[in-house]
């Protein structure tokens, strides 16, 4: 099998459509009829409803109907949980689920309250002002510390704390290794991350067709399949009497992929109710507050090394603020426990967290899912043991890599995947090196640095390595069809958020099936074309569903060589398939073309022989047993001005291993948007909650999305070490950019200002200049 | 209160529509939903993110902060009269395909309008001036660092195809 | 995020707006740019009940100069309109310096001068300039018409001294004094994002080099603009050594009082503040005799 595109950079099939304005996003679904949704939100962070009255809201003109959480009756019930707590010993762990509409409680500011139904949205929001809410305000726990104090109020009245959860996870013998120690690192990292902010926000338009007996849901979700069975249950019909539709999405990065959020369950009951197409798009002010966070985490943390810079174990306590509810389990913080360790040899682990309930909007996955908040421990803790050792920063964790020879590596605790944490592949070293190597490593330290120096600049160097666990299962399926007219439809149930799944898996199939990568028709995202699936998330993508794209062709490919031997009469060895068509090697002009066998095998007359399929398709899936890790390094370049603190990034590289590549076009593109939300994490955005947990910059002009002034050039570079866990070789790469920034702006701007002879440590993220001149007055003061 | 109804006749990609609109409705949900002009995407409703920038007389402006009625007799350029009528597509947007200047392209009609105005100003932009003239333009997919690419292309193509 | 429901009325001309004005009194704004006023009407944070569209009012818009040299520069024009206007730009360079920091091009494509002045935001660029050229506000109303200095104008956050049936119709620079130099310089987290804080100095020198007059306002670091020209005096007679610099500047380090916001601390505003005022009146002096 030739391969003409895999691995090469093949422009997106999906272009001209995005490029010409005439693709579908979900606020371009207009049907017949369609009424329009607005969402009354708790403007406190936690009360007691004491009555809510839409009598008001009823007369106003244009008002078709008000629901509060009564009227949804028996229809009214927590979420589900979605991510079940893994499998550790001694685990604590209290669910509690998001709710419809806000019943007897209101837990986070943005809690939906009460719902309009109007003839346009512009309606509907005057119709909220109509709406009377009596409420008895309670203190809000907001601070993660302080909601664990016995005074603390409870986010949820029948627990009697707030902890969500508290898990503990240990590898080797921690004791053992601070006795062997040469020296202890201890300290206090606060890390928080933010919003994901992508440019459309969420929405949900449904539509129940009474006569049809038909439910169609599109709905901005990275996970349709899920989506479809879930409402499917709640609304009680049939799975197959719902159709979700998860049309072009304007960017996805995780909190799509929480399900079941109220709007997403209350839009297709109305539809239901009123017997008319609804829609609900989420405005941005409510995008503050009704799409999931991230947050943060506040880690104590100690490193036990040995004299040369050798890791001899980690201990670390940490709280995690899970906010108001805990629909997505323990993902995130466990991704925090297991990706601390990083690419690197730690024999003795000893993690515990707690997860703590505030009230504050929900906290689930977002780019990264708390791998950013575990790297930055592991990467402070690094470069504070080379500061205390003399050790290069750099050195010190090439000392500490994980050896080529040792993989797959098992660091037996459990991942967000349920088994073991286990590193399938990976050769770190040379990587490190050609991150070294691509930012002049040696050359700026010793010349650059000092030379700039001396001309009053204050410039300075970072490194930080990272793994990222991704492709994990349960699992991904794809259909692959050869049609008629010789095109090749591929199916599949994720959904698609801007990766370029329409080109990735195209090029897939073009290479199975020896046709050209524009003439597959790619199709994510709608239940009704394909039923099975998990959905896109935690990089697995072209990972699991790329298989099973891979497999289906793999299979439609024998099964066209098969009826063509048989045509031809020869052996399958003596055939090739390209240019549409499969021939004989050696005799031009002796050919069949696909569509043509298609048709063949979809017989008018004479039958189907037994044990086989009509047409020329095939539905495979593709589960791997476990994650494939991906890795790299990243090094950065910055200037700081030392009176303003403002920052510049002179340069940034990054090298990355994620296996095998499909497009490395795609994939560049990738790591450009991980880097820039990245950026956005170190050094712009901050979610600034009052002690009312009040979000007091909830619009784009002071949430600070970086911009093409603040994401610098990317010098890219890769090595490969394929995935042995899947057929092709690869990992995925979705968030890999956007993981290892924080501590790589806390090393670099240490650097820059030569903090660490001013005994300035950087141990938070988000930094900014207003906050290293208060770090740099503090330690100056003191 | 009954709704405040203007009549208005506006241009838009060299159409003319007549309409009456309620005076509060934003020129981004007019061309959305009273013209079925969808490619004009809405981000924020508060002039930050520019995914609804279109042209007014030429000049890029975010039609979230303008009301439908105050288009009347004015001229109006959104993404789908950027394409030829061959359907060939502007120099812009092929280089964003060429340089994969677009990942969920939500941003991206913005985008296209921002810049086709500002290389039409400045035909021999440097990588400081894309990026400035960019800023305005919020991407949360790509880093803009294709897109960049793509409109340092663009100003190249176009500057080739200038008499 | 929509509007709350108003009525709109297009003002054909300056009389028919104000008479609109007067008429409606408070209950009416009026619709410039509306790069300020319809973000706040899309937040609902701003409702008013009426809206005077004052587009068309091209008598209001544009720059000229009087006989005396003053500039006048019609409320109405878009900051565009400012960019691209070489003459004006020379006559007053600090709009030279802060035009690129006023949010982006398609804001600057509508937004108007009168509508920023008028908007008064604190961290706002436009009125500290003003106030350090000493600017004087034109007001007209159905009733008449009157000035007021724009160090009297700019009373609070987002308030100013325009009276319920008056409009902000021009706003008159005095002329440029010889061998003056000035200089804006402000620190936001991005470029565009309102100032963390601003300054814009002005100093005019004598054939020894020695200040004779110096001006000096900020934004972003109080209520108003904050009008720091008596810290600025302290240069007139000297000369603008290191030293005089750096007295200024820890001056007005001693009499703002800013606020802090969710992106800066008081101390780090109060902290640029002096480093951008050394830098501006270093920039401004350098700058005397250049043309500028």
């Amino acid at each position: 099998m030739t391969t003409r595109y895999f691995g090469a950079p093949v422009k997106r099939n999906e272009d001209h459509r995005l490029l010409t304005g005439q693709a579908l996003f979900i606020d371009d679904v207009e049907l017949t009829g369609m009424l329009h949704v607005a969402f009354l939100r708790s403007q406190v962070a936690h009360a007691r409803i004491s009555s809510i009255d839409v009598s008001m809201a009823l007369k106003r003109r244009g008002v078709v109907a008000a629901y509060t959480a009564d009227d949804l009756g028996a229809y009214w019930k927590p979420g589900p949980l979605l991510v079940p707590p893994p499998p550790i010993a001694g685990i604590v762990f209290n669910q509690r689920t998001q709710v419809p509409l806000a019943k007897d409680k209101i837990r986070h500011v943005g809690e939906p309250i009460a719902i309009i139904v109007a003839e346009s949205r512009y309606l509907a929001e005057d119709a909220l002002d109509d709406i009377v809410v009596e409420l008895e305000t309670l203190p809000a726990v907001v601070d993660i510390e302080d909601a664990l104090t016995a005074s603390s109020p409870c986010v949820h009245d029948d627990l009697d704390s707030n902890v969500s959860a508290h898990v503990r996870q240990t590898k080797g013998d921690y004791r053992s290794a601070v006795a062997k120690a040469h020296r202890i690192l201890k300290r206090r990292f606060r890390y928080e991350h933010g919003i994901s902010s992508p440019i459309e926000t969420r929405g949900v338009v449904a539509q129940w067709d009474a006569r049809g007996n038909q439910m169609t849901i599109w709905d901005t979700t990275q996970a349709p399949v899920f989506v479809r069975n879930g409402l499917a249950a709640m609304l009680g019909l049939g799975e197959r009497q719902v159709r979700v539709i998860a049309p072009f999405v304007g960017g996805g990065f995780g909190p799509k992929i929480m399900m079941f959020y109220p709007e997403e369950v209350a839009l297709p009951w109305i539809s239901m109710r009123l017997n008319r197409p609804v829609k609900w798009i989420e405005d941005r002010l409510e995008h503050f507050f009704a799409t999931t966070h991230e947050r943060g985490q506040i880690h104590d943390a100690e490193m036990a090394v040995a004299s040369d810079g050798r890791i001899l174990g980690i201990k670390d306590v940490f709280l995690h603020d899970t906010g108001a509810y805990d629909p997505y389990g323990l993902t995130v913080p466990i991704n925090s426990q297991c990706t601390l360790l990083g690419p690197y040899v730690v024999p003795a682990y000893d993690s515990t967290f707690t997860a703590v309930f505030t009230n504050l909007p929900i906290v689930t996955p977002y780019r990264g899912a708390g791998r950013q908040h575990g790297v930055f421990v592991m990467e402070r803790l690094l470069d504070l043991a080379a500061h205390e050792l003399n050790i290069d920063p750099a050195e010190i964790r090439r000392r500490n890599l994980i050896p080529a020879d040792a993989f797959p590596y098992k660091n037996e605790i459990i991942y967000q995947d349920f088994q073991p944490l286990e590193y399938d592949s990976g050769n770190y070293e040379p990587v490190l090196d050609k991150a070294l190597d691509a930012i002049g490593y040696a050359e700026f330290t010793e010349r650059e640095q000092p030379k700039l120096r001396a001309q009053g600049r204050h410039v300075g160097i970072g490194v930080a390595c990272y793994v990222e666990g991704t492709g994990i299962g349960p699992y991904e399926g794809a259909k692959v069809q050869v049609q008629a007219n010789g095109k090749v439809s591929v199916a599949t149930g994720i959904g698609t958020q801007g990766q370029g799944h329409f080109t990735s898996f195209a090029q897939i199939a073009a290479d199975q099936l020896g046709v050209d990568v524009t003439d597959v028709d790619v199709v994510t995202g709608d239940t009704d074309q394909f039923y099975w699936g998990a959905g896109t998330f935690a990089s697995r993508g072209a990972v699991v569903a790329g298989n099973a794209v891979n497999e289906a062709s793999r299979v439609v490919r024998q099964k066209a060589l098969k009826l063509a031997s048989d045509a031809f009469e020869c052996s399958e060895d003596d055939l090739i398939i390209e240019g549409g068509k499969v021939s004989i090697v050696g005799i031009p002009g002796k050919f069949i073309g696909l569509g043509e066998l298609a048709a063949r095998a979809n017989p008018m007359r004479g039958a189907v022989k037994p044990g086989t399929e009509p047409g020329l398709e095939s539905t495979q899936y593709f589960g791997p047993p476990m994650g494939a890790t991906a890795n790299g390094v990243h090094a950065m370049i910055v200037e700081l001005d030392p009176l303003t603190f403002d920052l510049k990034i002179l340069r940034y590289v990054v090298v990355h291993d994620c296996g095998t590549v499909i497009n490395p076009m795609i994939l560049a593109g990738q790591i450009h948007g991980g880097v820039a939300q990245g950026i956005g994490n170190a050094f712009y955005e901050k979610l600034s909650f009052d002690d009312q947990g009040q979000l007091l910059n909830a619009s784009l002009a002071d949430y600070l999305l970086p911009t093409a002034l603040e994401v610098p050039r990317m010098e890219l570079a890769h090595t490969t070490t394929p995935s042995p866990l899947n057929p092709l070789g690869v990992k995925g790469a979705g968030e890999a950019g956007a993981i290892p920034v924080g501590p790589l702006f806390a090393q670099a701007i240490e650097d820059a200002l030569q903090l660490k002879a001013k005994h300035v440590e950087l141990l938070e993220i988000p930094l900014s200049p207003s906050r290293l001149f208060e770090l740099t007055r503090k330690a100056a003061g003191a | 209160m009954e709704p405040d109804l203007h009549d208005i006749e506006l241009s838009v990609n060299g159409t003319t529509y007549r309409r009456s609109v309620e005076s509060r409705m934003l020129l981004s949900d007019f061309l959305r939903h009273e013209l079925h002009l969808a490619g004009t995407h809405v981000g924020c409703e508060h002039g930050v993110c520019g995914a609804c920038t279109v042209l007014l007389d030429g000049h890029p402006i975010r039609s979230c902060l303008m009301l439908a009625v105050q288009t009347n007799a004015q001229e109006i350029s959104t993404v789908e009269g950027l394409s030829a009528d061959g359907g060939k597509l502007h120099p812009v947007q092929q280089a964003m395909h060429d340089h994969h200047g677009l990942q969920c392209g939500y941003c991206t009609p913005g985008i296209l309008m921002t810049m086709t105005a500002f290389l039409r100003e400045n035909t021999a932009p440097s990588e400081d001036e894309v990026r400035e003239a960019l800023s305005g333009n919020l991407c949360r997919c790509t880093g803009y660092q294709n897109i960049v690419d793509a409109m340092l292309a663009a100003a190249e193509t176009m500057r080739a195809s200038m008499p | 995020m929509k509007p709350a429901p108003f009525k709109y009325i297009a003002a054909s001309s300056l009389d028919h707006a104000l008479a609109l004005k007067a008429e409606y009194g408070d209950d009416a704004r009026f619709l410039a740019g509306g790069q300020s006023l319809v973000p706040a009407m899309n937040f609902r944070l701003s409702r008013p009940p009426v809206l005077i569209d004052v587009n068309r009012l091209d008598e209001c818009a544009g720059i000229t100069r009087s006989e005396g040299g003053e500039i006048h520069v019609g409320a109405l024009t878009r900051y565009r309109e400012l960019e691209r206007a070489s003459d004006f730009l020379r006559l007053c360079p600090l709009f030279a310096d802060a035009l690129p920091h006023i949010a982006h091009p398609q804001i600057r494509n509508r937004g108007t001068i009168g509508g920023n002045l008028a908007h008064a935001d604190p961290a706002s660029e436009l009125p500290a300039i003003a106030v350090a050229l000493e600017a004087r506000m034109r007001l007209r109303s159905s009733a008449g018409e009157r000035e007021i200095a724009a160090s009297e104008f700019f009373i609070g956050p987002l308030t100013t001294d325009i009276a319920a049936n008056e409009m902000l119709v021009d706003i008159v620079f005095p002329s440029p004094k010889p061998r003056s130099g000035t200089c804006f310089l402000e620190i936001a987290r991005r470029r565009g994002d309102f100032a963390l804080a601003g300054v814009a100095a002005a100093v005019t020198l004598d054939e020894e080099q020695r200040c004779t007059d110096a001006r000096l306002a900020l934004c972003g670091v109080g209520e108003t603009p904050v009008d720091a020209s008596h810290a600025a005096s302290l240069l007139i007679g000297r000369r603008c050594t290191r030293d005089a610099i750096d007295a200024v500047a820890s001056e007005v380090g001693n009499t703002i009082a800013p606020s802090g916001n969710v992106h800066a601390s008081p101390d780090y505003q109060r902290h640029i503040a002096v480093v951008l005022t050394k830098r501006a009146l270093d920039m401004a002096h350098t700058r005397v005799g250049h043309g500028a």
